[in-house]
């Protein structure tokens, strides 16, 4: 394997990518320990193992551009510009919250930066990004859509449907599967006979694209041209990118035998962090000193978003009906 | 007032704001070229073009999905069912996703999305090009349900739809369509408001409250009645959800008894709704129980005695307006 990075990837990029994977894995293990601690009021899925993903695809995102995410979305929330304490104070169900207190961890919005919602429903996200995208192309906007969702998405009609309107609007969207193998405890393998969701594209001639979900650089090169191929009138793509979520599905919930121990430790040795860092190195691009700093960076960034979200009001109980409707 | 069709008045207020509004398009099936099973688009695709005019696959859940992402990021989307029957396959994006988005994102995203299809019984359509649904979807928090009985509403309510920020079901009954009524000149721009009834038959010995069809054939009845000497007031709710209550009890406060009148299932209905209301704030009113009429709680049927057994008619209405007057 070269040592270099790969071409067109600069070292300031990659450190980007690995100071956005660092903000995801230490906010989603404070979020872990505050869940634990009942802090966090509900459901708290994290996305331990697959923050090369959001990290990846959202470097190549402005404001504009629009994100829709799935349940398991607290990565694609921070990767898009939700900050950590809006996050923290979201699950602790908290007014300062990204969505005031509304939403907690499946429904985080913060359309001013273009999350236009994670949602507790596996796969309307998928058409609602394609509606982006055909907004955007309808007024003329370089802006695009993107979807992301899971393994347990691509065997639900939306899917298909979705992937069929955006490839015959050629709206630009890039719908991004995340395939960590399992839709809860209900292994992929078992709920289709075609594990290669990437291969689903064809149906629609659309792209479908195959990354390590692992490898940051990867997705990072692989959503960069899809975005850039959007943006330039190109229609969508699919990109699956192949990877495994370490920790429970949700907070809370025991390894009951549904998946091999051995698979996870597996998985384990290829963190997205470790995997990154030893690109780093090996292209002599950083030093350990160098991304020991950035995690502790991090490191403060998080503790002090959690404070903040323990030191946050709680929504006045009088607004629990405000915004059903929009003003007069 | 020039008298032009339901269906015309429509299909002119969507014109109208769509020329004015570039961010309008819509989608359905056979709405481009074709402009409508309904004509409810005829003559648009060659004057707003392909991307504003988008025939869709056979596709419901997808494209109401689209059009709730397109409404989040600036467009005003149009879903136009044909037969709101078709909604049903689209019924979990609409109620999870395109009514709850505004509450969601702390009323940060608009939600100016409109869907609109026929109801109504008639014409043998049978079960699955029937249906009504307003009591389903008038159950749904953050989603505005319309029901146009006149030409001059038809406008008046889809212009108000198409400049609003929530998200509207338009519903027009089929046997509705070509109906004639005065609406003014196209140069002239006006909006009717959600969630305002129209008394649309001043009377003072009953309040009969109906909708869509059953609005024109209670009016029919009324004044058949007029001959026997019974006064009855007719009223429109328009939209059902904003449910304009003040205008139903102001008129009850003056004629003592309320009927409703239905094509929809009774259970759970538009009628248990305005009945219930009306119990709570207008019971020393009543001079008599409130009364409902609707169509049979039952698939609709084919067979046009089977059909003809299944909804009130004016014959039907004025029997049950005279039985309540004797109460």
């Amino acid at each position: 394997m070269s040592s270099r990075l790969p071409a067109g990837v600069t070292r300031d990029q990659a450190l980007a990518l690995y100071r956005m994977m660092q903000t995801i894995r230490q906010s989603e293990e404070g979020l872990a320990k505050a869940c634990a601690s009942g802090l966090v009021h509900g459901a708290c899925h994290t996305y331990v193992g697959e923050e090369a993903i959001a990290s990846g695809v959202c470097a190549h995102l402005t404001h504009d551009d629009a994100v829709f995410s799935t349940h398991r979305g607290h990565g694609h929330a921070l990767a898009k510009g939700v900050t950590p304490r809006e996050l923290f104070a979201e699950l602790f169900g908290r007014e300062t919250g990204c969505s005031h207190g509304r939403g907690g961890s499946m429904h985080l919005f913060k359309p001013e930066v273009g999350l236009m919602g994670t949602s507790g429903i596996v796969a309307p996200c998928i058409l609602q990004a394609a509606g982006a995208g055909y907004s955007f192309k309808l007024r003329g906007l370089p802006h695009v859509g993107v979807a992301f969702f899971g393994d347990g998405a691509s065997n639900n009609g939306a899917f298909h449907e979705g992937l069929n309107l955006a490839a015959i609007y050629q709206a630009p969207t890039l719908f991004v599967c995340e395939n960590n193998q399992y839709a809860t405890e209900v292994a992929f393998s078992y709920a289709t006979r075609n594990t290669d969701v990437y291969k689903k594209a064809a149906s629609f001639d659309m792209p479908g694209i195959c990354v390590d979900g692992n490898d940051a650089l990867a997705v990072y090169q692989a959503a960069g041209e899809a975005i850039a191929r959007a943006r330039a009138g190109g229609g969508p793509t699919l990109i699956e990118c192949k990877t495994y979520r370490t920790r429970a599905h949700a907070e809370g919930m025991r390894e009951s035998g549904y998946r091999p121990l051995e698979d996870i430790e597996a998985w384990k040795r290829r963190d997205p962090l470790k995997l990154l860092a030893g690109r780093l190195s090996a292209a002599d691009e950083a030093s350990q000193a160098e991304l020991d700093a950035i995690a502790e960076q991090v490191r403060l960034i998080v503790e002090d978003a959690a404070e903040f979200a323990r030191n946050s009001p709680y929504p006045d109980g009088a607004t629990a009906t405000d915004h059903v409707y929009a003003e007069a | 007032m020039r008298e032009i069709t339901y269906s015309v008045a429509a299909r002119e207020a969507l014109s109208e704001r769509m020329a004015v509004d570039p961010t309008i398009f819509v989608v359905g099936e056979g709405i481009g070229r074709r402009g409508g099973n309904f004509a409810t688009t005829l003559g648009l695709y060659e004057r707003y073009g392909q991307m504003r005019l988008a025939d869709t696959p056979i596709s419901e859940r997808g494209f109401v999905g689209m059009c709730c992402g397109a409404a989040m990021t600036g467009a005003r989307p149009v879903v136009d069912f044909m037969f709101v029957d078709f909604i049903l396959d689209a019924f979990g994006e609409i109620f999870n996703q395109v009514a709850k988005m505004q509450y969601m994102s702390s009323g940060r995203l608009k939600m100016p999305l409109l869907m609109r299809g026929c109801i109504g019984i008639g014409g043998s359509a049978a079960t699955h090009h029937s249906g009504s649904y307003y009591a389903q979807f008038a159950n749904i928090p953050g989603l505005r349900v319309v029901v146009p009985s006149t030409p001059y509403d038809a406008k008046g309510l889809m212009n108000t739809a198409l400049t609003c920020d929530d998200p509207v079901l338009y519903l027009e009954h089929k046997n509705l369509l070509a109906t004639k009524g005065p609406v003014p000149e196209p140069e002239e721009s006006f909006s009717v408001p959600f969630g305002k009834a129209r008394v649309s038959r001043e009377g003072k010995d009953v309040t009969v409250v109906a909708l869509a069809l059953m609005h024109r054939k209670t009016l029919e009845a009324a004044e058949a009645l007029a001959a026997e000497g019974i006064s009855a007031e007719v009223i429109d709710p328009r939209t059902i959800s904003p449910l304009d209550t003040d205008t139903v009890l102001e008129s009850v406060r003056k004629t003592g008894r309320l009927l409703i009148v239905d094509e929809s299932f009774q259970p759970m209905g538009v009628g248990a709704e305005v009945a219930a209301r009306v119990a709570d704030q207008g019971f020393d009113d009543l001079d008599a129980p409130i009364r409902r009429l609707n169509g049979a709680f039952t698939p609709t049927p084919y067979s046009p005695t089977l059909e003809a057994a299944i909804v009130p008619n004016p014959t039907t209405i004025a029997q049950a307006i005279r039985d309540l007057v004797k109460e």
